[in-house]
């Protein structure tokens, strides 16, 4: 019985955390620490009394209405003792199957959570803090499980998130959707977040394993989020296509011995079909709304693998042209060597070496790993043997993940076999 | 509430705008000063002058010394600032943005540690 509560009281916890906690900041202007002691008395209070009388029908309600009267128990107290266990003034006896006696004005709002996304993502916050905040507040992640998962001190990741709510309130983070001149902007921030969390996972960019599944876990939860609060916004739309277009390989890029497998060295048996099956409709929903952009586009050159039989038979063609498209929204010397890839792929290694020594000349991503591997590659192609492993060992240098050296050493002997 | 912005430039560009430039700083800082007033946000400002007439103090064991120059060596030095009301930080770093060497240099946004907060 104990077991199974604890289990019912995690699982409200995951399900409602951020949206509990998020009504609770609406009522103390963006005061985490306030908010965050209120709804910790809740579930305390909640094991507590479910020990002794069971479960309640609905334990999240009841969570929510036992919040709310401590937050308010609290707000009573004088600003320099809210914070105090003694705040948490011994409860009124609350009954199981209480009618819910919130006061309306307490109800949780449609927007709460919205407005939570926005002040976590705020861009006076450092994108450290950020992701961190994100990941806390709206998905109730704890300290240790972040920590765990970006591979760091969990003491480094307490502080990052003690600093960053403290700082929500000190220089008065507005807890709020933001204002529409500053709106798209914004929520760009939030979509870049959502997407850096997903792609941590998905390449991990230093450790000894490639993918971590639970943060592209939570990626695509936050993304469903996202489309679940603003349904009609077609980045938003995109935004969760892509996540779950890249998704439906994860089975089938990390080969036997954890080796990387490539996109076009990929069991496409693997993908995941129902993954691509709604990554694609949710693509085609979003274009349909006729306001590209850059995640849309990525979306649809995902899709563009995602329905292809194999690496040659893939349309490189369009893919080329939705680089294309990609390159006029956003430009970056990344989106520029992906590009170079496709155009490779359609019109031969020469021509994609071409592009890349442009991006070479320009002097950027000297540092960047794929930059020197994607040279190598088309170098070997061309049976520049000499330069290719020149390339290689540069980008040897360049990978902090075990798996990516692996693979480059890997590529490096086939080139001296050869 | 209340921040304080801190104007942050690089003393040696300073001083070699043109007299014109000069004038249209001065002419951009009364314009902002203008809009900042008649919002009602000003509560205080003023310029400084450059560092090589600054003098830094310490008091160390009872002792004052005293040194010639800026507390730190460093490339941008605080040239001025205002205090304004704002209603949150996206307020303030609006206001923020307004001013004219925040094209040129960098404005520091500090809240206020107001007496409610301790």
């Amino acid at each position: 019985m104990k077991e199974e509560l604890r289990e019912a009281l995690e699982a409200c916890y995951r399900a409602e955390y951020g949206s509990l906690l998020a009504g609770l900041l609406r009522r103390c202007a963006g005061d985490f620490e306030l908010a965050e002691a209120a709804l910790s008395d809740a579930f305390t209070t909640a094991l507590e009394r479910w020990s002794e009388s069971g479960l309640p029908d609905r334990p999240g309600a009841w969570i929510r209405t036992v919040a709310d009267r401590r937050l308010t128990d609290r707000l009573r107290q004088p600003r320099e003792e809210r914070l105090e266990e003694a705040s948490a003034a011994p409860q009124p006896e609350l009954p199981l199957e209480h009618d819910l006696v919130i006061p309306p004005e307490h109800f949780p709002h449609e927007d709460d959570r919205l407005r939570l996304v926005f002040t976590c993502c705020h861009p006076a916050l450092s994108q450290d803090a950020q992701v961190a905040l994100t990941l806390n507040a709206l998905l109730g992640l704890r300290a240790a499980e972040i920590a765990r998962a970006f591979l760091v001190r969990e003491v480094t990741l307490s502080q990052r998130l003690v600093r960053a709510k403290r700082k929500v309130r000190a220089a008065a983070i507005p807890y709020r959707l933001p204002p529409r001149e500053l709106f798209a902007e914004r929520l760009g921030a939030v979509l870049r977040i959502v997407y850096l969390v997903f792609n941590e996972g998905y390449v991990a960019t230093f450790g000894e394993r490639l993918t971590r599944g639970e943060l592209c876990d939570e990626g695509l939860r936050l993304a469903r989020l996202l489309k679940e609060l603003l349904p009609e916004d077609p980045e938003v739309e995109g935004l969760l296509a892509l996540l779950l277009l890249l998704d439906s390989r994860r089975n089938a890029r990390v080969g036997e011995d954890e080796q990387l497998v490539l996109l076009s060295d990929q069991d496409r048996s693997l993908w995941n079909t129902d993954s691509i099956a709604e990554g694609c409709r949710l693509l085609r929903q979003a274009m349909g709304r006729g306001r590209p952009g850059s995640y849309q586009l990525q979306a649809a050159i995902a899709s563009m693998h995602a329905v292809a039989p194999d690496w040659e038979a893939t349309d490189w063609h369009t893919i080329v042209d939705l680089y294309d498209g990609l390159m006029k929204l956003q430009p970056s010397p990344v989106v520029a060597l992906n590009r170079a890839v496709a155009v490779a792929m359609d019109e031969g290694p020469q021509k994609g070496l071409d592009l890349v020594e442009e991006i070479v000349s320009g002097g950027q991503l000297e540092n960047y790993l794929y930059l020197h591997s994607t040279r190598a590659d088309f170098l070997r192609q061309l049976n520049r043997k000499p330069e290719a492993r020149a390339a290689y060992l540069r980008a040897l240098e360049l990978a902090d993940n075990a798996l990516e050296r692996r693979f480059l050493s890997g590529r490096l002997s086939q080139l001296e076999d050869a | 509430m209340r921040y304080l912005l801190l104007i942050y430039s690089n003393e040696s560009d300073d001083a070699k705008l043109t007299p014109e430039e000069n004038a249209q700083l001065m002419a951009d800082y009364g314009a902002f000063h203008q809009a900042l007033e008649g919002a009602g946000k000003h509560i205080d400002g003023a310029r400084l002058r450059p560092t090589d007439v600054a003098t830094t103090v310490r008091v160390r064991n009872g002792d004052l010394a005293m040194t010639d120059g800026p507390f730190a060596e460093t490339k941008e030095h605080l040239g001025g600032f205002y205090m304004i009301e704002a209603e949150n930080l996206d307020e303030a770093t609006q206001w923020a943005s307004k001013i004219p060497t925040a094209h040129t240099g960098s404005i520091e946004v500090r809240p206020i540690w107001e007496d409610e907060d301790m």
